[in-house]
């Protein structure tokens, strides 16, 4: 038993539901209690979709669980095969209908239905969302694809792609154009837009290209070693990753590759001299494995960023986030508790989350900016307008995303010059955001830093001498919490029980970059 | 002036339910905690249950928004289940844990879920157990909020029933107003009270533990909610008696209810109208402005909280709407028939679910409004109807005079965004 208040995934049928409901002409009967339905609302609300998850419900009740909750299942599937006409249906139990043990695949095979049933085995109390998915989208793979010849000339199919991805849309479509601009043709998108006749043709591809590994990649690796079909390990998020993506291409399909970058705008928005100010903001970064993979790069290395800390919330991904984060000389902090994470991210006290959403509301309550990069999404994830990760559009994208929290680098000067002023007053937050009207400045408060430090930790803390305490709050408020911190840091380390002025500038000169 | 006429062609308590049963899209009772924790400022919900669970809390009503918020679940995990580790032990760990983080906590509910349930923990003996240890200090309670028990707002009914045989005896003649409502819409409900002279006023449930709600032979109680029907029958057990009346929504929902209990406790007609004449008045015109669009409208309820049949009948008398279908999880009749017996005969009054014929019917019925939960909203919307998505009902202040207005806005809004949307060539 573990106590759980906000969770990165939801259990594993959510993710097989995010499987079916990204695809056509395939039905999902879930043997469930009434609110299980619940999740109909993620894809319908968060994501807009205009028609409902192609999920039947069986509905059970506490007065059907001494009866027979297994004629309930056939009923609903006899009625869900009749009224939708799938071509194919996935049958699965959720958490409470796995304790009951009513064998919904054994039910529906014997119920000689013309269509193909894949039943499946999601264990609720031990494995997740992502992992129900990868499951999900494997098992329907492996029991439609069909043995072919490849195609005359070369294709390759984009695995893994489901409702609620994050960009998933997007990004086929941007994916899409870069193969095309490289002389290869997409075969089949799945599961994303893929209906069971699709799922057949997979093997016609010359080879795969995974775009979503915690989505895909079980179906990836078995279309390896069952037809023969390699598939890519890079994803190409980000302006260095998309270029290796491309060299991946051309070395599995010998194809010269050349791709147009004549609309990647990334590179020069980034070493232009407004872009000056990004140079070593400390950021902090979280999320699935992929995206954050892909975004430590970009922070390093096309952002100028510095990155004091990774992690991920899928544990499938511990080993790369791991051996990344020793790369970076960072600790990685694999976690599916947001306690753990929020603890991790005010120890570090970064300038910057690039997160999700629940790194967004750690943000917002820390006074941390936050970037969103990848799932667990909310409805601003879904934008109406285009808007891909990947490829080279991807990564015009991406660096937009990332200094739209930022305050703009003139205004940080403003704001650093004329700090008491009405309108370029500090606790307005960046310009563009839209914050609080501008006040006048108020008298001092009557607590202290010091005693308002003292009521969070009730540990002893150090004094701030009155001085000091002045000269942090004309810190603007963006590298405030870094300044306190670091003077504390420097203060400790010289065995200093009091911050004085002195204090302040020395740690300042001392953390200078 | 009488609030009270019957339509002529008689109510709909008599009418024919359809009662259906097959998939529903409705939430579980555990939604009930998402309004509950925020009304119980000093009680912690501790669901027993899956990962599930916590995700449908999280999705319900994004209510991510609360930093650390009084409600959480004990997930169960594999060694749960195989019998590995003793579920009781492991529950009192992740309380006695809990309760030292928060100091704050005074009242624990243990809240059942559908695993928990088919599984069998006894979280009634746990509530027992836990109450022991960690009195005087935290009272613990347990409640099912399970989906194979509940649907969406009777987690709050099964919470309040949890709550009524611990409460304290009385003998004196007392009002008991039972429902969580929003603070602003409780506080407008006692003023309006007080000011008719009523003042021995207790709620349920209270804001805090230490407020001293009693239950006795001499109490009498009106509920605020529709959707109650367990927390009724325990408050008669303990001898109380319900003042049954329409239920306080529009107008006329809010005179009535009102009246009953001004009847109850013999205040005059004089007084009433002083009180009321006034709010009243306020009331009507803000109906007639927002309803303007809704005159002459069909609606069509998908059963999602009980406040259906209440809904359809201030939809319909006093927004001038026509209705289709009002579905309703559970037609309940000594809560639901003082207001069915208001509701013009005319429209299919049906009970449960099955959501792909009530579908059907809504597609051939095609009303012009169609009430429904968020599964169905965009769907819906997308071929062609407009929707009003239930679940804003039970989380708007909506409730009494001061508010009917707003609930008609509520419905009124989509109509009016549906016509102000022009998107074709103007050419």
């Amino acid at each position: 038993m573990k106590l759980t208040v906000w969770t990165y995934e939801g259990p594993p049928h959510v993710g097989a539901m995010r499987v079916a409901t990204c695809m056509k002409g395939l039905h999902y009967v879930l043997h469930a209690p009434q609110g299980d339905t619940y999740a109909d609302l993620l894809f319908t609300m968060i994501e807009r979709r205009n028609h409902r998850p192609p999920v039947t419900y069986t509905t059970f009740q506490a007065r059907d669980l001494g009866s027979d909750t297994a004629t309930l299942f056939k009923t609903a599937c006899h009625d869900a095969v009749d009224r939708f006409a799938p071509e194919a249906i996935i049958v699965g139990a959720s958490c409470t209908a796995e304790l009951i043990q009513d064998d919904p695949a054994g039910l529906a095979e014997t119920m000689g239905l013309d269509i193909p049933v894949i039943p499946l085995e999601l264990p609720s109390y031990s494995r997740k969302e992502n992992f129900g998915a990868d499951e999900t989208f494997y098992q329907i793979v492996r029991t439609l694809a069909a043995p072919q010849d490849r195609t005359a000339h070369v294709t390759c199919n984009i695995l893994g792609p489901t409702a609620l991805g994050f960009r998933a849309r997007d990004d086929i479509e941007e994916l899409t154009g870069l193969l095309f601009d490289l002389g290869i043709t997409v075969n089949v998108v799945a599961p994303f837009g893929a209906t069971p006749a699709d799922i057949a043709n997979l093997p016609a591809a010359h080879f795969n290209v995974l775009l979503c590994p915690e989505t895909g990649e079980a179906a990836a690796r078995w279309l390896e070693k069952a037809h023969n079909q390699p598939f890519t390990k890079i994803v190409p998020i980000g302006v260095g990753a998309t270029r290796d993506f491309i060299a991946e291409v051309a070395a599995i399909t010998g194809l010269p590759c050349q791709p147009d970058e004549s609309r990647l705008r990334m590179p020069w928005w980034s070493r232009s001299v407004d872009s000056t100010y990004l140079t070593g903001k400390r950021v902090f970064i979280f999320g699935d494995g992929t995206h954050v993979v892909a975004h430590a790069r970009i922070a390093r290395d096309e952002m100028g960023f510095e990155v004091v800390g990774i992690g991920c919330y899928n544990r499938e991904m511990a080993r790369p986030i791991r051996a990344l984060a020793k790369d970076f000389g960072i600790a990685a902090l694999i976690t599916d508790d947001y306690l753990e994470v929020e603890a991790a991210i005010e120890a570090l006290s970064p300038e910057m989350i690039l997160g999700t959403q629940m790194e967004r509301h750690i943000g917002k309550r820390l006074g941390i900016p936050c970037a969103v990069i990848s799932a667990p999404v909310h409805v601003q994830d879904f934008p109406a307008r285009y808007s891909p990760q990947v490829g080279f559009e991807g990564a015009n994208v991406i660096f937009d995303t990332l200094i739209h929290p930022l305050v703009m680098g003139l205004e940080e000067h403003l704001l650093t010059m004329f700090r008491d002023d009405f309108e370029f007053h500090d606790e307005n937050g960046p310009s563009h955001h839209g914050g609080p009207a501008p006040r006048p400045p108020q008298a001092d408060s009557t607590r202290s830093i010091s005693d308002q430090k003292k009521q969070e930790t009730g540990a002893d803390i150090m004094v701030w001498l009155a001085d000091a305490e002045r000269e942090l709050k004309k810190i603007p408020f963006f590298v405030r919490g870094k300044a306190r911190r670091n003077t504390e840091t420097f203060a400790a380390q010289k065995g200093l029980a009091e911050i004085s002025l002195e204090t302040l500038y020395e740690a300042k000169a001392h953390y200078a970059r | 002036m009488n609030d009270l006429t019957p339509p002529a062609n008689g109510g709909c308590r008599s009418a024919p339910v359809l009662k259906e049963r097959g998939q529903r899209e409705v939430f579980c009772g555990l939604t009930g905690i998402i309004w509950l924790h925020r009304k119980m400022q000093d009680a912690f919900f501790l669901v027993v249950g899956s990962r599930t669970c916590a995700h449908l809390l999280q999705s319900a009503a994004g209510v991510m928004i609360f930093a650390e918020p009084r409600f959480g679940t004990a997930i169960l995990e594999e060694t749960d289940l195989a019998g590995m580790a003793d579920a009781h032990t492991e529950l009192d760990r992740e309380v006695a844990r809990l309760l030292s983080r928060r100091p704050d906590i005074r009242q624990l509910f243990l809240v059942g879920s559908c695993p928990s349930e088919v599984i069998k923990i006894d979280l009634a003996r746990a509530a027992e157990r836990l109450s022991q240890v960690h009195a005087p200090h935290v009272r613990v309670l347990n409640y099912s909020g399970s989906g194979i028990e509940t649907t969406f707002t009777q987690g709050e009914d099964a919470c309040l029933a949890s709550m009524v045989p611990v409460l304290k005896d009385t003998t004196a003649r007392e009002l008991l107003l039972v429902g969580a409502l929003p603070d602003v819409v409780e506080d407008q409900m006692l003023s309006l009270l007080s000011d008719m002279g009523i003042d021995n006023i207790r709620l349920l449930p209270a804001r805090r533990i230490d407020d001293t709600t009693a239950v006795g032979p001499g109490t009498v109680f009106a509920l605020t909610q529709p959707f109650l029907g367990d927390t009724h029958a325990a408050l008669e057990r303990r001898g109380a008696r319900h003042i049954a009346a329409p239920f306080p929504f529009g107008e006329e929902g809010t005179t009535a209810w009102l009246r009953a209990i001004a009847t109850e406790f013999g205040v005059s007609e004089d007084v009433f109208d002083r009180v009321t004449a006034a709010p009243r008045a306020r009331a009507r015109k803000a109906i007639a402005q927002a309803a303007e669009v809704l005159r002459g409208k069909s609606v069509f309820f998908f059963p999602d909280s009980q406040l259906e049949v209440p809904l359809a009948r201030f939809l319909t008398r006093e927004c001038g709407m026509t209705a289709i279908e009002v579905g309703s999880p559970y037609i309940h009749d000594a809560l639901h028939g003082p207001d069915l017996d208001l509701l013009p005969a005319g429209p299919q009054i049906s009970e449960g679910q099955d959501v792909d014929l009530q579908l059907d019917r809504a597609r051939a019925a095609r009303p012009d409004l169609t009430v429904c939960g968020l599964g169905l909203a965009n769907p819906l919307e997308a071929e062609g109807l407009t929707t009003k998505w239930a679940i804003e009902l039970v989380f708007t202040p909506v409730h009494f005079y001061e508010q009917a207005g707003d609930l008609a806005g509520l419905f009124s809004r989509p109509v009016r965004r549906k016509s102000l949307l022009q998107m074709d060539a103007q050419a």
